[in-house]
């Protein structure tokens, strides 16, 4: 068993993709937010920036929208827009909610 | 010894690699089995010479395995990918299946598992790129099934499933029938089916009172998809913005239930696009080019995985991008659609447009 035991170790831990939702003002800040403490801000910030950037973009181009749903393999991000803000939605895919 | 295949094994413990070059050197292929422990060495060792199988580690410090295997798989699809990890968590199982890795192993901890372990990548370093074809009947098209089928005077259904697509082929006493997929029936969705480049089929009970809408032989039958296959090849190769060809693919993707507007992103720095349905379709051209873009780095900077697809509503009218091929599509829907349908439509006009 020593040599089975020899293909575990310890090394740096990997991010889980988060569960949960913030909301950001129109200038992109997050206002309230129910992701995990241990998920860095910066992402959720830059969550932010693509999702009011892209509202804008798509009011420029005369397609305005309020609701943007993102599916990434293993992510899927929905986005509320919120006078000029947004609420954002973060649901991590697993294979079993996969369709 | 220009055949043996080639493992490249990546984890950060030098002593794991070494154990792990031992048991792989035994597998009866006798591969030969080159080893890296950092991401950026394996991906410079991966571009100057090729590799049958990369076997990856998912914790390791600068770059994590799931950033190796998105680049592996964005620059070298064909390459068989698996990882090997201690973690045991669906999320990251699920992401690394998400980013099309091959196998998801955790580490063996039983003589047994190594066993089951080694059997796995003993069957990867034997099995060819896929390239298509309906499973089932290995290196079979669905021409050759049907002919099989009416050759040998058999009376049954074929079920054909095209992800989101389905189909049925009556056969009866080896001459087909009737056939019908979601919208169409007879020959006109026989001709469909069989411009279904792959799937899933599987052989039901004949159904002897069905009744014929077909009168067609199945030689005429399959000579006439022949020929239209050819047609619509022709037509999706030289279609161009602004065209007018009315019967072209992509008019026929812009006449689907529910569709506004469609345009067809094509990948190149001159920006090129088909486009139906819109008197200025340049704004929304590059309103689709540049948010998938941003959208596809926002998805790599949060290991994401790839974007398989973007949907926005909206007051006036919903819309959908989405990557497929080498091309993005940017499509209109109509305002009466939920979120789930435009998804599944979606989903369903690229099955078309691979078609």
């Amino acid at each position: 068993m020593g040599l089975l035991n020899f293909f575990f170790k310890t090394s740096p831990d990997l991010l889980p993709l988060p569960r949960g939702s913030f909301t950001v003002d129109c200038d992109g800040r997050v206002l309230a937010s129910t992701l995990p403490h241990s998920y860095p801000t910066a992402f959720a910030q830059d969550i932010a920036t693509e999702v009011l950037a892209a509202f804008r973009a798509a009011r420029d181009a005369r397609i305005p929208l309020a609701e943007l749903m993102i599916r990434y393999s293993s992510l899927k991000l929905t986005a509320r827009e919120l006078r000029g803000g947004a609420i954002i939605f973060l649901t991590p895919q697993t294979l079993s909610s996969q369709t | 010894m220009a055949d043996r295949p080639k493992i490249l094994l990546l984890d950060d413990d030098q002593d794991l690699l070494d154990l792990y070059k031992e048991i792989l050197s035994q597998l009866p292929s006798r591969p030969e089995i080159f080893t890296s422990t950092n991401g950026p060495r394996a991906l410079a060792m991966m571009d100057a010479e090729p590799f049958t199988v990369l076997v990856c580690d998912l914790n390791m410090p600068k770059m994590d395995g799931l950033q190796v295997l998105s680049i592996v798989r964005r620059k070298l699809p064909e390459m068989r990918t698996v990882v090997l990890t201690s973690i045991i968590d669906e999320q990251f199982r699920s992401r690394v299946y998400g980013l099309g890795v091959d196998l998801y192993w955790q580490k063996p901890g039983t003589g047994e598992e190594i066993k089951q372990f080694l059997d796995c990548i003993e069957s990867l370093l034997g099995r060819e790129a896929h390239k298509g074809g309906f499973r089932g009947v290995q290196s079979k098209s669905l021409v050759d099934i049907i002919q099989l089928e009416c050759l040998s005077q058999n009376s049954l259904v074929l079920k054909i499933i095209n992800g989101p697509l389905n189909g049925r082929i009556w056969i009866q006493n080896g001459e087909v029938i009737d056939a019908s997929t979601d919208e169409l029936v007879g020959e006109e969705a026989f001709r469909r089916i069989l411009s279904w480049r792959a799937g899933n089929f599987e052989s039901l009970a004949a159904e002897p009172t069905r009744t014929r809408t077909i009168h067609n032989s199945y030689q005429g039958l399959l000579l006439e998809t022949a020929q239209a296959a050819d047609e619509a090849h022709v037509q999706k190769e030289g279609t161009s913005v602004g065209g007018k060809k009315s019967s072209s693919p992509l008019a026929t993707l812009a006449r689907y239930p529910g569709v506004e507007f469609i345009l067809v992103l094509k990948p190149g720095a001159d920006k090129k696009f088909d486009a139906r349905g819109l008197e200025n379709p340049q704004p929304v051209a590059e309103w689709g080019r540049h948010t998938l873009e941003q959208f596809r780095s926002l998805g790599d900077r949060l290991r994401a995985g790839p974007l398989h697809e973007m949907d926005g509503l909206g007051p006036q009218r919903h819309v959908s991008l989405a990557p497929y091929e080498n091309r993005d599509f940017c499509v209109g829907w109509q305002h009466s659609l939920s979120g789930d349908q435009i998804g599944d439509a979606m989903k369903k006009l690229l099955t078309l447009w691979a078609s």
